[in-house]
């Protein structure tokens, strides 16, 4: 991880709020503004950024560990190379193992950014990765909904107490005006990045990276991207 | 090969361990290498060998292979994994992840996939012998 500048955990305390597709299209845009990106897929028992990104019949090449293929320009890395179409059941400390092991034998070599797509909530590999990835940040995903702020106020205090960086704030699926998330998030002191619209075409899109950047959703991230990460 | 970052963290927690016990130099490490993830001894030996550093000159490296035990955690039976009975393509995810033995291997008995590894995933050490 030596040459690895920037990493950016991609999380929320709640499933189904868009993290997957924002950490998949954040590393897109990134790649394509010319930065050296990877992404990993972390959400070990529901990986899913492969099919976010259309990503098929990739292997990583060993050589001294492993080196993540290459897809839109991201190097990328999945446990789906090793599970294949299988279900992996797997426990807490099966999780915390087998990000240790994939962490230990992945060579990303130099990097702007890593973007890792958490699984939901605070357990295992939210733990795991704040006790071995020092430099750490976050950028947390909710939607408009009361029900995911419940959850994703709980991983903020969380980070703040633990003194970990929170890059931001995004509202994702975003259907009618509401200031709610926006002075819960800046009341904490946190950065709100914005609001990514829900958006229809997003479904159609995935699958085609090209497709899911011209949708409304792909153009206002874009912005948010230009806006915020710096 | 994998077997070079797994001697890379060997040669750094002997280096540790050398340190923290304030030795002049470390005589025999002895290796446990657990027969879930089937490492390649002898890729892993002369990966260790390359990464000796100066208070290892004159390491000898014993490296034993151990059983993997595994238990079931929905009916209790314990029985050992035998990777003769893995396809290549699914040791080989193994190898590198062990955990995704839980996406392949079942319980003999009750077929469930909710298994614990009691001993033999990874590798570790069992012992380091040194000079004061
Ligand atoms: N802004 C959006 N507009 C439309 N659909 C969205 C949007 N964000 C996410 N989705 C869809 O919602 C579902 C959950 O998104 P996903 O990224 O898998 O969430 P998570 O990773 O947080 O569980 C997916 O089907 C995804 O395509
Ligand atoms: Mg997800
Ligand atoms: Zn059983």
């Amino acid at each position: 991880m030596k040459g690895v500048n920037n990493v950016v955990a991609v999380s929320s305390g709640k499933g189904g709020v868009g993290k997957s597709l924002i950490a998949s299209t954040l590393a897109v845009i990134l790649a394509r503004k010319g930065y050296k990106v990877g992404l990993f897929d972390l959400d070990f028992t529901s990986p899913s950024t492969h099919v976010i990104l259309g990503a098929e019949g990739l292997q990583p090449k060993e050589e001294k560990g492993i080196i993540p293929p290459e897809v839109h320009g991201i190097k990328y890395m999945s446990i789906v190379y090793y599970s294949g179409e299988h279900a992996v059941p797997l426990r807490g400390a099966d999780i915390s193992n087998a990000l240790i092991e994939l962490f230990a034998i992945t060579r990303w070599n130099t990097l702007d950014f890593l973007i890792i797509d958490m699984p939901p909530g605070i357990s295992d590999a939210t733990l795991d990765i704040i006790r071995f990835v020092k430099k750490v940040k976050f950028l947390v995903v909710t939607t408009p909904s009361q029900l995911a702020f419940e959850t994703v106020r709980k991983l903020l205090d969380l980070l703040s107490e633990l003194g970990i960086n929170v890059v931001g704030v995004v509202e994702n699926m975003k259907m009618k005006e509401s200031q709610f998330i926006k002075q819960q998030v800046e009341g904490r002191g946190i950065t709100f990045w914005g609001e990514t619209p829900f958006d229809i075409m997003v479904e159609e899109a995935i699958g085609n990276v090209k497709k899911l950047l011209t949708t409304e959703f792909g153009s206002i991230l874009e912005e948010l991207v230009a806006k915020n990460l710096k | 090969m994998h077997e070079w970052a797994l001697a890379e963290a060997v040669i750094s927690t002997v280096s540790q361990i050398t340190e923290k016990e304030q030795l002049k130099e470390v005589l025999e490490v002895k290796i446990k290498v657990g027969e879930l993830q089937q490492i390649e001894l002898d890729i892993l030996e002369f990966a260790l060998s390359q990464l000796k550093t100066p208070k290892l000159k004159n390491v000898k490296f014993n490296i034993q292979t151990a059983k993997a035990e595994l238990k079931c955690r929905y009916c209790g039976h314990k029985w050992i994994f035998r990777k003769e009975k893995m396809n290549e393509e699914i040791a080989e995810a193994i190898h590198f992840v062990p955990e995704i033995a839980h996406a392949y291997v079942k319980c003999p008995k009750c077929g469930s996939p909710d298994f614990e590894i009691l001993e033999g995933r990874g590798i570790w050490l069992e012992s380091i012998k040194g000079a004061k």
